[in-house]
């Protein structure tokens, strides 16, 4: 009863929902960065919400199955294979023992999701089975996987099943550029008014420094009102005094090159945030990859919580389907 | 014949093991299929790009430290 990594493609982990409860002491959740290719992935499967699952980048990775099972494959567009022959994405599949799980070319999106009848049984580790790499902790050993592992299914499984489809037009597309909503704040006041503008008209290009602790675009440079630097800030006019800092929020150090900080990231420090990606356009900023362009689409309070109630019933409505 | 080899993930290609070192592979150069003909950079590591057929290298697609997108050109072997 495993799964046997053939070649682990780059940087697979171990996901969950994430790992929550532990921000004040310095643990960012980690967790699925698209959570919506995650959680369909699971329901496709007839896993339980909250089933451990295999999260990829640009390359998938190639598996072995030793046992008969139910897969599905969600989130970037990517061609997947059965022992060679093509299976649809945002599908459960029927695998049979002794078959091989491969990936070609991507062609969209960045990440592509694995999930796993009964899901992945690794240890948990506060509360959680995600893998958060920085520090070595949870998922498989602390690590991405890496040929000649052996993973073990869980036990998750309400009633793992073929043929479950999600419904075309609740399947992502991936345009040539992202749009994500920010809403705006909390040291927005740091940025001169033609630099707030600047940030919302730009296409920010993503840069080689993009992964699950945060993305770093290029595109124009922002600048600051002068100030005199407070007590316990840096002196650099991006820093502010220390603070926590919200997952999905953008830094811009030094004026350049401004940082989504994701699921990853360091939970506080001394750099002025001038807003936070809403938690539903991080799935799409994680479907994005270097060369993409970027473009920050300001949202208010209301509405982004509108954006979150909205994904909450559209993924219950997804479940009931499927279930 | 020609072949191409293309870029399996985005990132920085570099044709060089490190700033001062001798490229992978000179011009003109003769390589086996698995030889080792430069680096991809992608969240903050290095990737080996391996040549997926044996031949002789004839034009180069991509500069040194170009950035790429996957699936692109990078250089054309003679085989």
């Amino acid at each position: 009863m495993s799964i046997l990594v053939r070649d682990p493609g780059l940087e697979t982990t171990v996901q969950d929902t994430g790992r929550f409860g532990h921000y004040a002491i310095g643990f960012p959740p980690s967790g699925a960065l698209d959570s919506f290719a995650y959680h369909v992935g699971n329901a496709l499967v007839g896993n339980a919400p909250g089933a451990a699952g295999l999260e990829a980048v640009y390359l998938g990775p190639t598996l072995e199955f030793t046992t008969d099972t139910v897969i599905a494959v969600t989130g970037a567009d990517i061609p997947a294979t059965l022992d060679g022959e093509a299976i649809p994405l945002w599908e459960s599949v029927a695998v049979r023992a002794g078959q091989t799980l491969a990936f070609g070319q991507l062609t969209g999106g960045a990440r592509p999701y694995v999930a796993i009848a009964g899901g992945i049984d690794v240890p948990t580790v506060y509360g959680s089975r995600s893998t958060y790499t920085l520090v070595g902790m949870g998922g498989f050993g602390g690590r991405g996987l890496a040929e000649g592992d052996e993973l073990v299914p869980g036990e998750d499984a309400v009633a793992p099943r073929a043929g479950r489809r999600l419904a075309d037009d609740d399947v992502p597309t991936y345009p040539e550029i992202a749009e994500l909503r920010l809403l705006v704040g909390l040291h927005s006041y740091r940025l001169t008014p033609d630099s707030l503008e600047r940030f919302t008209d730009t296409a920010w290009k993503v840069t080689p420094d993009a992964n699950r602790v945060g993305y770093r675009y290029r595109g124009a440079e922002l600048e600051f009102v002068p100030r005199e630097q407070p007590f316990g800030a840096g002196s650099d006019p991006a820093n502010v005094t220390d603070c926590g800092y919200p997952v999905g929020s953008v830094q811009v150090p030094g004026g350049v090159e401004p940082i989504v900080l994701l699921q990853d990231a360091v939970t506080g420090g001394g750099y002025a945030t001038l807003g936070t990606v809403v938690s539903v356009d991080r799935d799409r900023l994680a479907q994005t990859k270097t060369g993409d362009r970027t473009r920050f689409v300001s949202v208010d309070l209301d509405e982004a919580l509108t954006i979150r109630r909205d994904r909450a019933a559209q993924l219950d409505r997804i479940r009931t389907a499927l279930s | 014949m020609a072949h191409t080899i293309t870029a399996k993930t985005p990132g920085v290609f570099y044709r060089k093991p490190s700033p001062d070192a001798e490229p992978y592979v000179a011009d003109g150069a003769t390589v086996a299929e698995g030889d080792v003909i430069g680096l991809i950079e992608v969240m903050k590591t290095f990737r080996e790009v391996k040549a997926d057929a044996a031949g002789t290298v004839a034009t180069w697609h991509v500069a040194d430290e170009d950035e790429v997108s996957i699936g692109q050109e990078l250089v054309e072997l003679d085989t």
